[in-house]
């Protein structure tokens, strides 16, 4: 107990502890683990056989933080930017480091413009989003989606609420929109 | 060629895409036999990491066959069967020669605070990653080791990131003999990093979750003593009584961003992107870990600030440590533990599930259905 010196005594024995969980104590000298120490200069633990590596082609202009002194030797080629949301990304990266709530929220922003961005392009594509199938939804009938949450405690129910309203509403918005101008056109 | 494609927030497909090039002279294409959705690729998901884009691959948990080198490569050869730790890294740049793999700096342009990871956002590179049928691995010579003979793949797949990372989380505890080690979160990273704190010497390991069936996984794979937090008005004063008032010596915070128990803090921050995550599960860590004790994060946590209970931290002379784990630099010890029969990795698979029902796995995993808590996937099932 924290009012006198002693450390609580743990409920069990470091033998009963040995004999009870499989490789108990294996570790306890901290040598033995391998990340101690955190920091070891060794260079030529890793396997690398250059001093700084041969620099990959960059095809395409690459972004970066301007907190690097030059474009990484390499780097991912996953998703170059592109359209409204690639202007934002390459703003935030020209023009914000990354100690600035500004840099990352303006990625953020970016993230969800490139959804919608996406999205429409996809409408003219032969294969179109399609809400059902990429959310996964029907998992809910063949994975228990009642069983596995109630009855159960389960915390998590206090928000899960606003998941599909935060998944369906852009498209039901933009759904909604659409029939909103249709119908105005019509009126005209 | 096959890939999980992310299509927006809580949208992925399959769908055809090029094959990966060789773009750099130690480059390796991996064909991937086995790949996993870890707990992190939700939060890539959800749509909280910061410049996620529409057309990436995910995955950073796989392994596979080495289908093609570029010119420098010199430890691999086609044909091997080989694991690739989560992180892409140099291994000669000034962190990477002090074991600081995941902090590599030439192979990130998108950022500096971290390094490469696989399928892992442009703000960690921007690389695909491994829930494809083929993957481009950089640094062939640096990152993947073959597999053993004895070493089976499931138990490979979970050592380059679940196991490692657990590992790394206990270790970063500094845990002494007799410790009480309390580990926030049962999902794979927290139950490995319970089993590994008996391995350095804990005296007691207290694994604290809401989800029923992980709480049991933590009780007959970890050994561990449960506490399921919605039972309990506030989990931090149970805490305390559950150690005589002193608190854990170690906790390890194994939740990360989008922890669950506070609707306020979970939609401002894993809804509404306010905060670089959900700081509840490193708040609670930070209360009920003992005054002069350490707390240990392998919970991931976006780079946009969180409201961390800081002032607690500095009263209480806590040592906070935290980082992605070099995953490769646990290898040879783990491998140890496995042979011995510590450490059986695989324990904790719950599901297999075939590269085309990415979509059902990520809902599944995501709302915790079916008593989820690793899912595996596989190319070509």
């Amino acid at each position: 107990m924290p009012y006198t010196a002693e450390h609580p005594t743990p409920p069990e024995s470091s033998d009963e502890l040995r004999a009870r969980i499989p490789g108990w104590g294996a570790d306890l000298d901290p040598k033995d683990r391998p990340s101690v120490p955190r920091e070891r200069f060794d260079p030529s633990a890793t396997g690398a056989h250059w001093d700084f590596p041969d620099r990959q082609e960059e095809k395409v202009p690459r972004e970066r933080s301007i907190e690097h002194k030059f474009l990484t030797p390499v780097f991912g080629t996953s998703a170059p930017l592109r359209g409204l949301s690639g202007m934002l990304r390459r703003f935030a990266y020209a023009k914000y480091s990354e100690g600035r709530a500004a840099h990352w929220l303006i990625l953020l922003g970016a993230d969800r413009v490139d959804a919608v961005e996406s999205h429409l392009r996809s409408f003219a594509t032969l294969r179109p989003d399609n809400p059902i199938t990429e959310t996964g939804v029907l998992s809910e009938f063949t994975r228990g989606g009642i069983s596995s949450r109630f009855g159960r405690k389960r915390v998590d129910l206090n928000h899960q609420w606003i998941d599909p309203i935060l998944v369906a509403g852009p498209w039901i918005a933009a759904a909604g929109a659409v029939v909103w101008g249709v119908k105005a056109i019509a009126k005209r | 060629m096959r890939a999980m494609v992310y299509r927006g927030p809580y949208k992925v497909r399959v769908e055809e895409k090029a094959m990966p090039p060789i773009e750099h002279p130690n480059d390796a294409i991996i064909r991937v036999t086995l790949a996993a959705i870890c707990g992190s690729d939700l939060h890539l998901y959800h749509g909280m990491m910061p410049d996620t884009r529409v057309g990436m691959t995910f995955g950073h948990e796989f392994i596979g066959v080495v289908e093609q080198v570029g010119s420098s490569v010199q430890n691999l050869k086609v044909g091997d069967r080989v694991m690739v730790p989560f992180n892409v890294y140099c291994g000669s740049c000034y962190f990477c020669v002090r074991g600081l793999y995941s902090n590599c700096h030439n192979v990130n342009p998108n950022a500096t605070a971290v390094g490469g990871i696989y399928g892992y956002s442009h703000t960690c590179g921007g690389y695909d990653g491994g829930q494809s049928e083929y993957v481009r691995v950089p640094f062939a010579d640096v990152g993947p080791s073959v597999i053993p003979d004895w070493l089976e793949d499931e138990d490979a797949l979970m050592c380059t990131d679940a196991l490692a990372t657990g590992y790394f989380g206990a270790q970063l505890g500094d845990i002494s003999e007799g410790d009480t080690v309390a580990v926030f979160g049962a999902g794979p990273v927290g139950l490995f990093a319970a089993k590994s704190a008996w391995l350095m010497g804990a005296g007691r390991v207290i694994v604290i979750d809401h989800l029923e069936y992980r709480l049991e996984k933590a009780r007959t794979f970890a050994h561990a003593e449960t506490r399921n937090f919605a039972e309990y008005d506030d989990i931090v004063v149970e805490m305390k009584k559950a150690t005589d008032f002193l608190g854990a010596d170690v906790v390890i915070d194994a939740v990360g961003a989008e922890a669950d128990g506070n609707f306020t803090q979970h939609v401002t921050a894993a809804k509404l992107k306010l905060q670089g995550g959900s700081p509840i599960a490193l708040n609670w860590a930070i209360d009920s870990v003992r005054k002069g004790g350490t707390v240990s994060v392998m919970g991931a946590y976006g780079p946009m600030f969180s409201a961390v209970k800081f002032g607690d931290a500095m009263n209480k002379g806590l040592t906070l440590r935290m980082n992605q784990a070099p995953a490769k630099r646990q290898w040879p010890r783990l491998f140890e533990h496995i042979q011995n029969g510590y450490l059986k990795p695989n324990d904790i698979v719950t599901h297999r599930i075939p590269l085309e029902h990415i979509a059902e796995g990520y809902h599944m995993f995501s709302a915790k259905l079916d008593d989820c808590i690793k899912p595996v996937i596989v190319p070509g099932a």
